[in-house]
């Protein structure tokens, strides 16, 4: 994710986010979202129909997209070794599968996860700032992510206070997405807004900006432990977001939808509006992600079922 | 028997509130059933049937957007006015029609009734008429009746007042304006009827009022393209085609339904025929 | 990076597609007295097939069909009974839906997710929803027992064949008359697909009765004194012309001509729903729509960004072959109705609007227009007040709501209305003064058969859909 340099608040927004004040008439002033209407959209595009080469060219960008996830209590570093060695060679029956964007594990597992891909242009993405809650205070959230980018992570999906954004503390989120983006140093900042707590597609295009004006290098849905988790609509919105501020700024920024993208037929539905929403310059991992696990399976099922030209089964694939 | 020379009227048109003579400075004598003269009636040229548009159109907006309301009570401040001038409308209509003066008082009293009527369904024929639309997706939506617009209306040519009262009253209760050419040898109370009207707090140009030749204005109202709708029940026989044929020029709605037993409970069907439905949907979403 | 989607047509077998089609008289597919018609697929420019057209002597005989058709059966059925035949065309429908669907974008152009999604549902929910209003009609509000008319004679347009067959034959059948239809010349085939759906839910013989052919037929037609009543979808001058036609017949009539739709954008509105609600509202079956939002009005506040949107959101639509599930865009419908979008586009140029017209490759084969916005658009302009029935979209502005409105009501039109704003009270306000029968509130080109539909001045008279469309049909 290199190609990716983020400042924060350029000069077009410094005065959005001068104070409380400013910051608050800046996001209630951004255009509402009308839910019906984005529903519709999103639901249009979705019956696109995306057939043979172009097909397996999603696929295999799907996987190269992936940010193959374990984020369990029971987790152990078996379990994250064996994801470590699926992400390097998805489907070792086929070497010519794209390796997957990253992994995404909890910060104690991250040292285990660099071991594991050593050699590997694989990225290392942890969660902290008391994922998934959220819910501790800024000095612990900052120390989790540094301990994180210390142990050698590249990228960090931290989590917003939605507490605070609910009760229109706008400034108090923008301060701690900028803190923790300072203790990211060089590790890339994706930030999870949890949408599926935010209950409105106004609140997810206020939170998109809150985001991108502190300074994530993604702006991600969710954390996956809370439903629903991504939906094409909210993923909708973001996009746009993405592609408003590169309008405003130049500048390209990452949307990552996480949770309940299971098959093949979403991945490519987000594709979809990847490519029709936010534009093409985003088809790239450095801008777009799947938060997912099992997809990954699906995604390598279909390929095989691509290039063999009759259906696959899951035995075919490695269930690590 | 008093031997004072009584002062007779002077019949006017009604245009925008005021009554002119016709700008033609013509005007035509009227007889009484038996053919005594009555007086002098203005005889309305095209010139002002264009006057009388332009005015029906610059009070469309205000009347068309009052409250239902306000519009009941206008129209029912008509039928107190006109109960206060029963005795002049009973004379007249008694000349005009040649009856009786018992019956004539009988269709004066069904006049006021109708206004009383009609002043009552003001605020109820859209929720008779509109509807909620229960359509399949995440919309709201709903139908309105709405006024067409300016409404030309050839009263009929025999029922003087209450024919008049009946074709008039639906249109404008539901927030049309109005054109009237009254009838053509009986024009009398409804002149007098202005006088009422512009007594009644009806806005003026709201109801305007052409005595005259019913032939000679018809082509020009069912033609004039700023009319929205017309309603032909006094046109003569002969001429119904030729002026749904002009009426289609700016494809204007035509009630042409034949004359009917004005005594007779009228219905809502003349406050329909001057209604629009406007549907509007709107989404449901947070 | 460049991700082409690979071609992905629906197959044009379901079609079904036969060489010749029939007339439709009396319950019998039979030839037709009058010149054969040949159907072409404008995208294509191939004929698909024959079909026959109806002579004058077909048209009394249909009408005679559908007189005594109305005499002795539909007239006096009652009402359930009526209703069921009515549910069997509306489930028959939708059992045929794919077939419908390509055979409508084949014969129109239109891509086949509108036909598949749009038209063809739309048009079984039609006969649907009226089936049940057959044996209801003493509750619709029109007085005790109302009557139907007698024998209906219909002419529909080529823009939206099956549906507006649907739109015009479900309530006239349902209130008891009997029908003759006349489809357009250039998109004849689903009606008569629709023909063959009446025959087989066994509707008695002359109840419906569809005949193709060309204007001649359809004057024959609404001029056969043996029709009650006229219904007419098209332009508003061949309105005219039958308005003025059947002037003293004493022949019902409705018509739903053209529209010239102003779709308003106030600065706080959900702009990037109003963008797809503008793209919608013009780009919708290639603008072939009468209440087309062809006329956008928006705020000068806003309109830059909005129309950098717009046109960001303009280059993504995909125009090509009608038959491919991923087309946006399909063909115009015939050669005369590309050359008028042309001239028209010509005359925009000419007249000092600024022309942007969308980057996406377009098929050298067949007709095609590619989406085209035009900035600096002023009232005076031909397209600001000529229907253009194609994808092309004038933009004007405006600085108040009352300029807004002046401007939006200002055309002899009044079909629909668009209005974009987050601000309750505003959409209130603007949709008691626009002088339209359909207002879209934050949304465009929204139909079901629940919701009246038709237009105030020339846009003409009456409505369908809803309670209010029964009018059309009854003696009331």
């Amino acid at each position: 994710m290199s190609d990716v340099q983020t400042t924060a608040a350029p000069p077009e927004f410094a005065d959005a986010t001068r104070d409380d004040t400013a910051l608050r008439r800046f996001l209630h002033g951004l255009p509402g979202v009308d839910q019906v209407g984005v529903e519709q959209r999103a639901a249009g595009l979705a019956t696109r129909s995306i057939k043979k080469d172009s097909k397996l060219w999603a696929i295999d960008t799907a996987i190269s997209m992936v940010d193959l996830t374990t984020l369990e209590g029971a987790d152990t570093e078996g379990k994250v070794r064996s994801l470590c060695a699926k992400a390097r060679r998805p489907d070792p029956d086929f070497p010519d599968v794209p390796q997957v964007g990253a992994v995404c594990v909890y910060p104690d597992m991250v040292a285990t996860a660099v071991k594991a891909l050593d050699g590997a242009d694989i990225g290392i993405a942890s969660v902290a700032t008391a994922f998934p809650s959220g819910r501790s205070s800024l000095s612990i959230k900052l120390e989790d992510t540094r301990m994180a980018v210390e142990a050698g992570a590249t990228e960090i999906d931290m989590v917003i206070d939605r507490g605070a954004f609910l009760s229109g503390k706008y400034m108090r989120v923008f301060e701690e997405i900028r803190a923790v983006k300072a203790a990211c140093g060089s590790a890339h900042l994706k930030v999870i807004l949890e949408t599926g707590e935010l209950a409105t597609y106004d609140n997810v295009r206020r939170a998109s900006w809150l985001a991108l004006l502190a300074g994530g290098d993604f702006i991600k849905t969710s954390t996956g432990k809370v439903s629903p988790a991504a939906t094409l609509p909210v993923t909708h919105v973001m996009l746009q977001a993405v592609h408003d501020w590169h309008a405003a700024t130049g500048e390209h920024r990452g949307v990552k939808p996480a949770g309940g993208i299971r098959t093949t037929k979403d991945a490519i539905r987000y594709l979809v509006a990847v490519h029709e929403v936010a534009g093409p310059a985003w088809l790239d991992p450095h801008l777009f992600r799947f938060g997912a696990s099992s997809l990954l399976n699906d995604l390598l099922m279909q390929r095989r079922t691509q290039l063999a030209g009759h259906y696959s089964g899951p035995d075919y694939v490695t269930v690590d | 028997m008093s031997d004072r020379l009584t002062v007779s009227k002077t019949y006017k048109l009604y245009l925008g509130g005021a009554f002119p003579r016709s700008e033609s400075g013509r005007t035509y004598p009227v007889t009484d059933a038996r053919g005594r003269f009555l007086a002098n009636a203005a005889q309305a040229s095209r010139k002002d049937v264009r006057e009388a548009v332009v005015a029906a159109r610059a009070a469309f907006g205000k009347w068309s957007r009052a409250t239902a309301y306000n519009r009941g009570q206008v129209l029912y401040r008509v039928a107190e006015m006109l109960e206060g001038r029963r005795e002049q409308f009973c004379a007249e209509v008694a000349a005009g029609e040649g009856v009786p003066a018992k019956r004539a008082a009988a269709l004066v009293d069904a006049a006021i009734d109708r206004w009383v009527w009609y002043a009552g369904w003001t605020d109820k024929v859209a929720t008779v008429l509109g509807a909620a639309n229960p359509v399949a997706g995440p919309y709201f939506s709903f139908s309105l009746p709405e006024p067409t617009g300016v409404v030309g209306v050839l009263a009929p040519q025999g029922s003087s007042l209450l024919g008049l009262v009946s074709v008039l009253a639906p249109v404008i209760a539901t927030g049309n304006t109005a054109v009237v050419v009254t009838s053509q040898d009986r024009p009398l109370p409804a002149v007098t009827l202005a006088e009422v009207l512009a007594t009644s707090d009806v806005p003026g140009g709201v109801v305007n009022v052409l005595t005259g030749h019913t032939a000679e204005l018809a082509p020009w109202l069912a033609a004039h393209a700023d009319v929205n709708a017309v309603d032909l029940v006094g046109a003569p026989q002969e001429l119904r085609a030729e002026l749904e044929r002009a009426a289609a020029g700016s494809v204007k709605r035509v009630l042409r339904s034949a004359e009917p037993d004005w005594t007779a409970e009228p219905g809502i069907t003349r406050l329909r025929a001057f209604l629009e439905t406007k549907t509007v949907w709107h989404p449901m979403g947070v | 990076m460049t991700w082409d989607y690979a071609p992905a047509p629906e197959s044009r077998a379901i079609a079904n597609l036969k060489p010749s089609y029939r007339m439709f008289l009396d319950g019998q597919f039979v030839e037709g007295g009058g010149e054969p018609l040949k159907s072409v697929n404008p995208a294509t420019e191939e004929v698909l097939a024959e079909v026959s057209t109806a002579s004058a002597a077909d048209v009394d005989r249909a009408v005679k069909a559908a007189r005594r058709a109305y005499d002795k059966v539909w007239g006096r059925m009652p009402g359930a009974e009526r209703a069921k035949y009515i549910y069997r065309i509306a489930r028959m429908i939708a059992e045929r839906a794919r077939e419908l669907a390509v055979l409508e974008s084949l014969d129109n152009g239109k891509p086949i997710k509108e036909s598949r999604d749009v038209d063809v549902p739309t048009a079984s929910a039609h006969f649907f929803y009226h089936a049940g209003w057959a044996d209801k009609l003493d509750y619709a509000g029109y007085g005790p027992g109302p009557r139907p008319l007698g024998v209906a004679g219909q002419v529909i347009p080529w823009n939206f064949p099956l549906l507006m067959a649907a739109w015009k034959i479900a309530p006239a059948l349902a209130c008891g008359n009997t029908v003759v239809l006349k489809p357009a010349e250039t998109t004849p085939l689903t009606a008569l697909v629709l023909a063959e759906i009446i025959q087989q839910a066994e509707l008695p013989p002359g109840v419906v009765n569809i005949l193709p052919g060309a204007g001649d037929v359809g004057a024959e037609l609404v001029n056969h004194p043996g029709v009650d009543k006229v219904a007419f979808t098209g332009s508003t001058e061949v309105g005219k012309v039958i308005q003025r036609s059947l002037a003293g017949t004493g022949k019902k009539l409705t018509l739903e001509l053209g529209g010239k739709a102003a779709n308003v954008v106030f600065d706080d509105a959900p702009l990037d729903q109003a963008v797809e609600g503008i793209v919608n509202g013009i780009f919708f079956n290639q603008g072939h729509v009468c209440c087309a939002g062809s006329r956008l009005l928006v705020q000068e506040s806003v309109a830059d960004e909005l129309l950098a949107k717009l046109r960001t959101r303009v280059s993504t639509l995909r125009v090509g072959d009608p038959l491919d599930k991923n087309t946006d865009v399909g063909a115009i419908n015939s050669g005369e109705q590309l050359a008028r979008i042309k001239e028209l586009v010509a005359s925009g140029e000419s007249e000092g609007a600024e022309r942007w017209t969308s980057p996406c490759p377009v098929p050298e084969k067949g007709y095609f227009f590619a989406p085209t916005v035009f900035a600096n658009v002023s009232q005076a302009m031909r397209i600001a007040r000529e229907e253009i029935f194609g994808p092309v979209l004038s933009v004007l502005t405006f600085r108040t709501p009352d300029e807004a409105v002046a401007k939006a009501n200002n055309t002899p039109y009044g079909l629909s209305a668009g209005i974009w704003t987050e601000k309750g009270s505003r959409i209130l306000w603007m949709a008691d003064r626009m002088r339209a029968g359909v207002v879209w509130a934050n949304t465009f080109n929204r139909f079901d058969p629940t919701a009246p539909f038709g237009g105030y001045q020339e846009s003409g008279f009456g409505r369908e859909g809803g309670r209010a469309g029964l009018e059309a049909y009854l003696d009331v």
